[in-house]
């Protein structure tokens, strides 16, 4: 009981960094009708935001040790600690959640430039075409990161104060020995709130109700007047937030490197092709369920029955599901019937 | 099919096979006349003919093509590790392995089509890939990958008396050893072989049939024809292709790894596809050299010889250029890639040989012999 548990909560953290992504590219999907196969090198770009910062935050000083009397010893410390102790400790601490303020703005204005720099241009052409230019950038995204930051991951520290566990068990009544890293509660939390805000903004303001509307119908809402262009254009500003926020926020889960977008990247297509395409919901849903399935399939207690079924076990699905319910979970109909 | 069409067809054959198997000769100004380079410009030539048969036919884009090069390999060294040092039974087994691992995969994917069909043959792709790693390690040898040893039977070779002695044997077509330039001659003989298959099946009935189901599958389907067994027989050829291609690494190199079957190997082969123009017959073979060549050339470089190659700019300009150059040099190498990537898709969707097309419709002024493969800009 402890462990499947255990394994939901983990299946759900993974989910949520699936749904995250899956989301932007839903919504990408859904509003321009774009295939993106550079989204993953946004979610890679956010982690690297945080990265950014706490190394710009880090930049370090030689400050006499004081611990050490009988001799001069230096240590490295940061400029900013050195300067302001207390605010600076705390910012250094707290880098990866300060990340989330640079992140926003300058994945904005990513996702912004990306659109109208070349997904634009790409609105006729095959779906083949913009695979293909996607995919190009994206090697362009890794390639770029790689020679600045290096091939290897480069680990992040949650703040101190949630580096520790959580002893969720005695919450939830089951016995002390269930616990559960803080930040990977707080990732979960995050997610949701990331989920439910595009869902509230897109339900509930008239922003949200005019892109509802150029989803089901482009050409009539045009009509009406509205440039929905500029419009999708945000939205795919927002689809990149996401998935830099989703990206920044792993970090102290996964210390990222430059491929970590790709090998999100396939996973969350398949996610989204499980969901059925263009359905926001579908895909969040998809996401957490994949997600579980894979922390599922990597107990031990499986793998002994179906060895390495956790490697493959979300592609199974979803070719299961493609074979079974072709539109996927929650396709809609209309939507890429090719 | 009228009868001046299949005599520039023959020509077509003979000047390429002049030019593949002249290319110790000619491409000695360019520096890559050495075997191993020519062999990589066949074996990924082949590759790319294989991939343009899907793609280039149907329209069809494979994201996982790469898995079945993998497969043809890890078959082929079993061969050599099975029965005989001789590379023909290994390219027998490799294409017999890698088509009925592309019908398996291609009778589940072609049940969907667009994008659908990009990220079944992706998912299944990584999938092989996953568990060549992970689970079927005794098959594959997981990350070492797999090699020849001294222990292996090679039970045909034993039966007729060729002891291996103390040093592993090398690959060997009837006892001419397959390194160096035998072996590429190998592989240039299977490329052309490979080549006239293909324009044989652009000219065939079967060939029309694919572009048809390219240009309109619809109508096709409301004609009353079933094109399933079409698309199935034109991916399982296309894995056959790719099968080969493996095989034909091993005989040259005689181990396969994993990290062939990688979606990257596989975005590489579009590329190449797409570089030199999908859909026709030459373009395919023309982008695989090409970024073979450049990948050769390029990944060469480092920091000590682009500053000799700068080394008559200024100083301080000399240094901000080395920087900028050393991006897409040596390690960089991917990032010229993507770039090149992009520029095609972007300025030339019919890739090199419709550059040539336009090029030579300024000269000839001939409007009407403007692009006609599918991929035509809608630049909007």
């Amino acid at each position: 009981m402890d462990a499947i548990f255990l394994q939901v909560l983990n299946g759900l953290d993974k989910g949520g960094a699936y749904a995250l992504i899956a989301l932007g590219l839903t919504l990408v999907f859904g509003t321009l009708g774009v295939v993106n196969f550079a989204h993953g090198a946004l979610f890679m770009a956010g982690a690297f935001c945080a990265v950014t910062l706490e190394k710009v935050l880090t930049i370090s000083t030689k400050v006499k040790d004081e611990s050490i009397t009988f001799f001069d010893a230096y240590k490295e410390v940061p400029i900013l600690e050195a300067k302001f102790p207390v605010v600076g400790a705390f910012i250094v601490d707290y880098s990866v959640p300060f990340a989330i303020l640079l992140a926003i703005p300058v994945m904005l204005a990513l996702g912004l430039m990306m659109e109208r720099g070349l997904i634009r241009h790409f609105y006729k052409r095959p779906h083949a075409d913009q695979i293909l230019v996607t995919f190009g950038l994206a090697i362009i995204f890794q390639e770029i990161v790689r020679h600045y930051f290096g091939a290897n991951p480069i680990p992040q520290a949650a703040p101190e104060i949630v580096s520790g566990s959580a002893n969720i068990g005695l919450w939830i009544g089951l016995g002390e020995n269930v616990v559960y890293p803080w930040w990977r509660i707080i990732y979960l939390g995050f997610a949701f709130l990331v989920i439910a805000s595009v869902f509230a903004f897109l339900q509930f303001t008239t922003f949200g109700m005019v892109v509802r509307a150029g989803m089901q119908d482009r050409e009539m809402v045009g009509m009406l007047g509205i440039d929905i262009q500029r419009r999708f254009t945000i939205v795919f500003g927002i689809a990149a937030v996401v998935a830099g926020l989703a990206g920044v926020m792993y970090t102290p889960i996964l210390p990222p490197d430059y491929h970590m977008g790709m090998d999100f990247l396939v996973l969350s297509f398949v996610v989204v092709v499980v969901g059925g395409m263009g359905s926001l919901g579908g895909a969040v849903l998809a996401g957490f369920l994949l997600g579980i399935l894979q922390s599922f399939a990597s107990m031990n207690e499986v793998k002994t029955i179906f060895p390495g079924i956790d490697q493959i076990i979300i592609y199974l699905v979803a070719v299961v599901v493609l074979l079974v319910r072709p539109r996927g979970l929650m396709g809609r109909k209309g939507v890429m019937e090719d | 099919m009228n009868k001046s069409n299949a005599v520039s067809d023959w020509i077509l054959l003979v000047v390429f096979s002049a030019v593949i198997l002249t290319m110790p000769i000619w491409l000695a100004p360019f520096g890559a006349n050495y075997p191993d380079l020519m062999q990589k410009f066949a074996i990924y030539g082949l590759f790319a003919i294989g991939f343009n048969l899907l793609f280039g036919l149907t329209g069809y884009l494979s994201f996982g093509h790469a898995a079945f090069l993998g497969v043809g390999s890890y078959a082929a060294v079993w061969s050599m590790k099975l029965l005989t040092m001789n590379v023909l039974p290994a390219v027998f087994f490799s294409v017999l392995v890698a088509g009925v691992f592309a019908f398996l995969i291609g009778y589940i994917s072609l049940r969907r089509s667009g994008i659908y069909f990009s990220i079944l043959t992706l998912a299944f792709a990584q999938m092989s890939y996953n568990l060549a790693y992970s689970v079927l390690t005794p098959i594959t040898n997981g990350e070492t990958g797999l090699q020849l040893s001294l222990s292996d039977p090679r039970v045909l070779d034993a039966a007729v008396g060729i002891s291996t002695g103390r040093s592993l044997p090398s690959t060997n077509l009837f006892g001419v050893k397959m390194s160096g330039l035998p072996g590429f001659y190998f592989c240039a003989v299977v490329l052309i072989i490979g080549f006239f298959i293909s324009l044989r099946i652009f000219r065939s009935p079967f060939g029309t049939m694919l572009k048809g189901i390219k240009s309109n599958q619809t109508r096709m389907a409301y004609t009353g024809l079933n094109t399933r067994p079409y698309l199935i027989w034109a991916f399982v050829i296309s894995g056959m292709y790719a099968g080969l291609a493996g095989a034909l690494m091993a005989s040259t190199d005689p181990l396969a790894g994993a990290e062939r079957m990688q979606w990257t190997a596989s975005g590489e082969v579009v590329l190449m596809t797409i570089l030199g123009g999908a859909g026709t017959l030459i373009g395919p073979m023309l982008g695989a050299s090409i970024i073979k060549y450049f990948e050769n050339i390029f990944s060469a470089f480092n920091e000590q010889t682009l500053n000799q190659a700068f080394d008559f700019l200024p100083d301080s300009i000399q240094g901000i250029v080395v920087d900028t150059v050393s991006l897409f040099v040596g390690e960089g190498w991917h990032l010229t890639l993507g770039l090149l990537f992009m520029i095609t898709v972007i300025f030339l969707p019919g890739g090199i040989m419709e550059g040539f097309r336009r090029i030579g419709g300024i000269f000839t002024r001939n409007k009407s012999n403007t692009p006609s493969s599918g991929a035509v800009a809608e630049q909007s």
